[in-house]
């Protein structure tokens, strides 16, 4: 019999948690309620003595000064409705695993085999209201019926029954353990049944070669051997769904692309990734030649940049976007706790040192009616937000950078993008830290969280659109605790030389890792009885496939297993020997004695010819609206000001703990009230030195609408815009590609697949053109291709989106530069031309068009504008930068001046120009969104110097700091178009989003 | 033992203890060790060995009992391997013996739930105070001025003119008290080492955001009446150079950061009082 411990908070303690329901409530559901208290519930499933319960509940699960304990009597007082939240069976309860562990220290005991702690919340509510706005609460705000389960009560109710009974949410299953082996001698539509049916995401031709290996008759001597039948197993079966999947193969960009662009050219393009991505790296590195920093590109879970002489940079950006469609905290948290694996998962393993964000989502405050399955945006930019936020704080990792994008497509699919940045000593016990190989004999070893049935088809499910039936067993809770604990061991037992090899569990789990360790000796040997089990009851393709976090497969020599076991319980982290490698060119999985699955490794790595994939490119038509002139744009500069993808995002970047570490330089925040936006991020990693390292970020989906080939091209831009704005040294900088798509793949249910294919294509060769003149290797990226909603009647597509991400050096970052104004006086130079170029532009979309004239990047002048700046940052000429971007140059002056205390008098006549004189208008050279621009301010007495460093390419001094704390812009014949004081212009920046 | 020796705990959630081994070396230790709890646990390091405890930031346990608690709990309970002894023995025979203990955000939370702070009349484990939700409800990264008691008995503090300027970064800092009584005798006795105020130093302040969590009576930090026990929200260790100081771009500063004087001043007591 379970025992319930309910903790209250004691009379006339303020709680802050209840008061944000309430908030959230009247915000979100627009329901009115007098009052909302909130309660602990912890569920004792383990044989305590009386003693022993009153001494949890009085010691780590309550806090004598402001709370209250009960047991096995309900504490709740005072509501009119009360609801109960607590996790469903089988998901990640992090707080019930740390009372768990906090009871055991007190009695001394471990728990039992299925004895454990659960956590639930009781959410008293106050206020006239109907059980079905109880019911709407409940299931709009405080549960996500994913994962969680609640139980409501009136009052009365629960006078009568006295409350909640105890519940325990124990994971019940059947335990017979089986494997089953399934027929392909089926019918095509039979095939087709299977795949759909068991989420294995596999095509028909997929199928198709699957049934023929098991045709093949060494195929099946072989399998004799082993006891092994004609047919599949499930284990072998899904593992190759794993192995095979989108998510895991990229066989999009893998696939060979049949382009035929606008006028009519065909070409066959073998793989995308080999014929642009490798190549940038490979030509840059090329060009580069002694000069080359790249030491580890595309081959291992992050990619590896040289430092310094002695230490490494490392750095990978992913994607959560399907489970954060379903469970935005939990797909969130996930999503961050995850990406922190790939650096630490990379080489011998490295220190994880920041954390970048970039999240899509639709209009918070959305109001038209959504598709059923489909959670409010509002509901996915809090949840999205804390999952990060909890992550990332508990991780002890800064967030340095990031942004938020809106566009109400975004509601088809969120995009959640996690960064995360490693450094490496160069050297480890005498070898390369970034370079590692396993030796056959080598142990299979898995340390960290146990599995359970969480993740389960999480890669094959991110590899379909997101429907009605997408399953539920997809979505895990990542727990930061249990992966730093595993992190804190793991970075000592490498400097200790204990392991050969790491890398991460992420999707496919073991399947995945230890397919592609085994890659690296050519097989294995693995057991999957012995993994550790969160419960009893899974079976073996369960255990191989299961994404449940917080673990990294390892290959430990045989002479080390015993010291890196004894460490490992040192330092309280569960470390399981699975197997060993071999070179016997098997896949080799048992369970017990009995083998499971014999996979050829060459075929599971091989066996896949690649897709074939149409694409034909025609360009959209958008007319280019005709605007009438303005006499003044104040309003229209206020209206963008307070546009979502414009406005301050402080209310978000304050809960992210950005200067963790100690080497913060350039914060998101800056300027006199510690609010401008930062353009990019500066760390000290090594806190005695001050070589820094900055990282920065382009995106601009909007332009996708017009041409991908620009959007990327902007995308690079804005990257290294940023990058060299703050100081960012050009002789070392590197790129990632982060691609998400819509379904570019031609089908019943993409009958525009072609297109989006195009679209693909051109973003792929802008991709090319431009690093290549910006110098800028890839070193590592990720492609997520089937951001679509469709549920059978409606769909949604995302806008093809690249996020583009840079990391590179500032020799010493004293030197960096922020974007407020500095002092009144100061000459405010505009570097780089603007032209008619207001297509997609925030101006545009304010106005509700697109337009044609889509921002056309010339990387060759950017380039030389862009060193010549650095030379001037370089030799402390400039006072503060601040880049061009969305909203063109009113928003940049507006943000510079207001961030820094100081006006701003700037000349349109005096801008730059390029291209046909008729475009030459106020409303053009106000909101253009023209690349490659930056916005900057110069002591008067080093303005020769600036000119000279600059040279004469199409930098124009425009205006001048001024006391007065005034924006005010002169149009081109003179008279005053924006006049307006900085505190009115901030006040519109900020009061968009400031109360989420 | 004739040199200085600070130690960092970390382990199980801690984050801060590369920045406050950092500040350790900066502020004028000799040795300073990054010791993991399980080599704690372990008996492999023992505390007694050392001058300057540091109890940094982070999330220990993940904060999910409330802030600290779980580690509180461990401490309190946990034996070292191959003793009978308990660790929180070592914790008792480290202050009795008149060292000095810095406990920093998540540090400071673990001191009052452990009871160590303010620690009245010797009883450093009864709990009398807490830290606990911000009344804003969130997380908050964000700089503050913190106003010094000039007439505090803390070690740490000495020399600081009018106050510090520190980022918090928490989401449970609200301080609270069991009683009147307890507040009155931390007033009385000058333990609020710092309080949130305006830029001036001149006026302590109860609102958002220049006091980020709603503490009673703005207080921010607290020492015990020996003055060598400190705990506060803000990281000192956060800001120990200049360019660390979110305006360092515009203002004129000092190459040393405003947190590091504690570090100092607990270099200087160890070497004068405690070899």
């Amino acid at each position: 019999m379970a025992n319930r411990i309910e903790i209250s908070l004691k009379e006339g303690v303020r709680d802050a948690r209840g008061e944000r329901i309430k908030r959230e409530i009247e915000h979100f559901l627009h329901l009115n309620v007098e009052g909302v208290r909130t309660l602990d519930v912890y569920t004792v499933d383990a044989p305590l003595s009386s003693t022993e319960l009153e001494q949890a509940a009085s010691g780590p699960f309550s806090d004598p000064v402001i709370q209250n304990w009960t047991i096995d009597r309900p504490a709740a007082a005072g509501f009119d409705f009360i609801v109960e939240v607590g996790f469903r069976p089988g998901v990640t309860d992090n707080v019930g695993r740390t009372a768990r562990e906090a009871v055991s220290y007190l009695t001394g005991r471990p728990f039992a085999e299925g004895e454990n702690v659960y956590y639930a919340v009781q959410y008293l509510l106050k206020g006239t209201l109907t059980v079905a706005d109880v019911e709407k609460i409940a299931t709009g705000l405080l549960c996500n019926t994913l994962i969680q389960r609640y139980s409501i009560l009136s009052a009365a109710k629960f006078t009568a029954t006295g409350g909640f009974p105890a519940y325990v949410p124990k994971v019940q299953v059947e335990v017979k353990i089986e494997v089953k082996e399934i027929n392909l001698e089926v019918s095509d539509e039979e095939l087709m049944r299977i795949s759909k049916d068991g989420v294995l995401a596999l095509t028909l031709d997929e199928m198709k070669i699957i049934q023929a290996q098991y045709r093949d008759p060494e195929v099946l001597a072989a399998r004799q051997k082993f006891g092994l039948g004609a047919q599949p197993t499930d284990v072998e079966l899904e593992c190759l769904a794993q192995t095979w999947s989108e998510h895991c193969k990229h066989k999009i960009f893998a696939g060979t692309v049949h382009y035929e662009d606008e006028k009519g050219n065909k070409q066959e393009i073998k793989s995308l990734f080999k014929s642009f991505i490798q190549r940038t790296t490979k030509d840059v590195r090329e060009r580069m030649g002694d000069k080359d920093f790249c030491l580890s590109v595309f081959k291992d879970n992050a990619g590896v940049i040289r430092f310094n002489d002695t230490h490494s940079l490392v750095f990978k950006v992913e994607t959560h976007n399907s489970p954060s469609a379903l469970d935005p905290y939990g797909g969130a948290l996930t999503g961050i706790v995850g990406v922190n694996r790939d650096p630490f998962g990379t080489g011998i393993g490295s220190k994880l040192i920041f954390n970048t964000d970039v999240f899509c989502f639709a209009d918070p405050f959305y109001v038209k009616p959504l598709p059923s399955r489909l959670l409010h945006p509002r509901r996915i930019y809090e949840g999205v937000v804390e999952g990060v936020e909890h992550g990332g704080n508990k991780s002890g990792i800064p967030t340095v950078n990031g942004s938020l994008v809106f566009d109400d497509r975004f509601a088809g699919k969120p995009l959640v993008f996690c960064g995360t940045a490693g450094l490496m000593p160069a050297v480890v016990n005498g070898k390369p830290a970034h370079e590692k190989s396993i030796k056959p004999g080598d142990l299979i070893v898995m340390t960290g969280g146990r599995i359970g049935k969480d993740g389960i088809h999480g890669a094959t499910f991110s590899s379909e659109e997101l429907n009605e039936n997408s399953p539920v067993t997809a979505v895990q809770i990542g727990d930061p605790i249990t992966q730093k604990r595993m992190f804190d061991f793991l970075i000592r037992a490498r400097d200790k030389g204990l392991y050969r090899f790491i890398t991460d569990n992420g999707a496919g789990g073991l399947s995945s890792s230890i397919g592609e360790m085994a890659g690296e000796c050519g097989g294995c040997r693995m057991d999957l009885a012995r993994a550790p089990l969160k419960y009893p009851g899974l079976n073996p393709w369960e255990i191989l496939i299961s994404e449940a976090q917080e673990r990294m497969s390892l290959a430990v020599p045989p002479e080390q297993i015993d010291e890196f076991l004894a460490m490992a319980v040192r330092f309280g982290v569960e470390a399981t020997v699975l197997g060993e490698f071999t070179d016997n060119g098997v896949f080799h999985m048992f369970y017990g004695e009995r083998t499971v699955a014999l996979l050829p490794m060459e075929f599971m790595h091989e066996g896949l010819p690649p897709m074939q994939l149409p694409a034909k490119w025609t360009p959209p038509q958008h007319h280019e609206p005709v605007l009438e002139e303005k006499e003044d744009y104040t309003g229209d500069l206020k209206q963008l000001l307070a546009a979502l993808n414009i406005c301050s995002k402080e209310s978000v970047v304050r809960r992210y703990d950005h200067e963790v570490q100690g080497g913060s330089v350039v914060k998101p925040f800056t300027g006199v009230a510690n609010d401008g936006p930062s353009d990019a991020a500066v760390v000290r990693p090594i806190l005695d030195s001050f070589e820094g390292v900055v990282t920065a970020h382009g995106i601009c989906p909007r332009y996708s609408d017009i041409d991908t080939y620009h959007m990327t091209a902007n995308a690079v831009d804005e990257a290294l815009r940023n990058y060299v704005a703050v100081g960012g040294s050009l002789d070392l900088v590197a790129g990632l590609d982060n691609f998400c798509w819509c379904d570019p793949v031609l089908s019943e249910k993409t009958p525009d697949g072609a297109y989006k294919m195009a679209q693909l294509v051109r973003s792929n060769q802008a991709l090319y053109d431009v690093c290549m003149a910006y110098n800028l290797p890839l070193i590592s990226g990720k492609d997520s291709m089937k951001n679509d909603f469709y549920d059978g009647t409606t769909k949604i597509s995302i806008p093809p989106t690249l996020l583009f991400s840079v990391i590179g050096k500032i020799d010493d970052a004293r030197k960096a530069v922020t974007m407020d104004v500095k002092r009144p006086g100061d000459i405010v130079y505009l570097l780089g031309c603007t032209a008619n170029e207001l297509g997609a532009s925030e101006y545009y979309t304010m106005k509700g068009f697109i337009g044609s004239n889509v921002p056309l990047v010339d990387p060759g002048t950017a380039y030389a504008r862009y060193q010549a700046y650095n030379r001037a940052v370089v030799n402390g000429l400039v006072a503060s930068c601040h880049d061009l971007s969305d909203g063109g140059l009113a928003v940049a002056v507006a943000e510079s001046a207001f961030a820094g205390g100081f006006g701003i008098a700037i000349d349109l006549s005096r801008v730059p120009w390029k291209g046909a004189a008729e475009g030459w208008t106020d409303m053009a050279l106000l909101f253009s969104e023209s690349a490659s621009r930056l916005l900057v301010t110069v002591r008067p007495e080093h303005a020769d110097a600036f000119d000279a460093a600059m040279g004469d390419d199409g930098c124009a001094p425009i205006g001048v700091v001024t006391e007065q704390p005034l924006l005010s812009i002169e149009a081109i014949e003179g008279n005053t178009i924006v006049k307006a004081g900085l505190a009115e212009l901030k006040e519109a920046w900020q009061r968009t989003l400031r109360e989420l | 033992m004739t040199q200085t020796r600070a130690i960092v705990i970390t382990g199980n959630g801690t984050n801060c203890e590369m920045e406050a081994a950092h500040a350790c070396r900066l502020g004028g230790f000799d040795e300073v060790v990054i010791a993991h709890i399980a080599e704690i646990l372990s008996g492999e390091i023992r505390l007694d060995d050392f001058h300057f405890l540091n109890l940094t930031g982070g999330f220990l346990d993940g904060d999910d009992l409330g802030s600290a608690k779980a580690q509180a709990n461990r401490l309190k309970n946990a034996t070292v391997a191959g003793s009978s002894e308990k660790l929180v023995d070592q914790f008792t025979r480290f202050i009795a013996a008149g060292k000095l203990i810095l406990g920093v955000c998540n540090g400071f939370q673990l001191m009052v739930k452990m009871g160590m702070l303010p620690g009245f009349d010797g009883a450093y484990l009864n709990q009398t105070v807490t830290l606990t939700h911000n009344d804003c409800g969130r997380f908050q990264d964000r700089w503050t001025y913190l106003q010094v008691d000039s007439q505090s008995p803390c070690i740490f503090t000495t020399g600081i003119d009018r106050g510090i300027y520190l980022p918090v970064r928490h989401g449970e800092g609200k301080f609270l008290c069991d009683s009147e009584a307890t507040l009155a005798r931390i007033e009385n006795g000058h333990l609020a080492v710092f309080r949130y105020s305006d830029a001036g130093y001149s006026e302590s302040t109860m609102e958002f955001p220049a006091n980020p969590n709603g503490s009673t009576n703005a207080i921010a930090a607290l020492c015990d009446p020996t003055g060598r026990l400190m705990g506060l929200m803000p990281h000192p260790e956060a800001f120990v150079h200049y360019t660390q100081h979110p305006r360092w771009t515009r203002e004129h500063l000092p190459e040393e950061g405003d947190g590091l004087i504690l570090y100092k001043n607990a270099a200087l007591y160890a070497r004068q009082n405690l070899i």
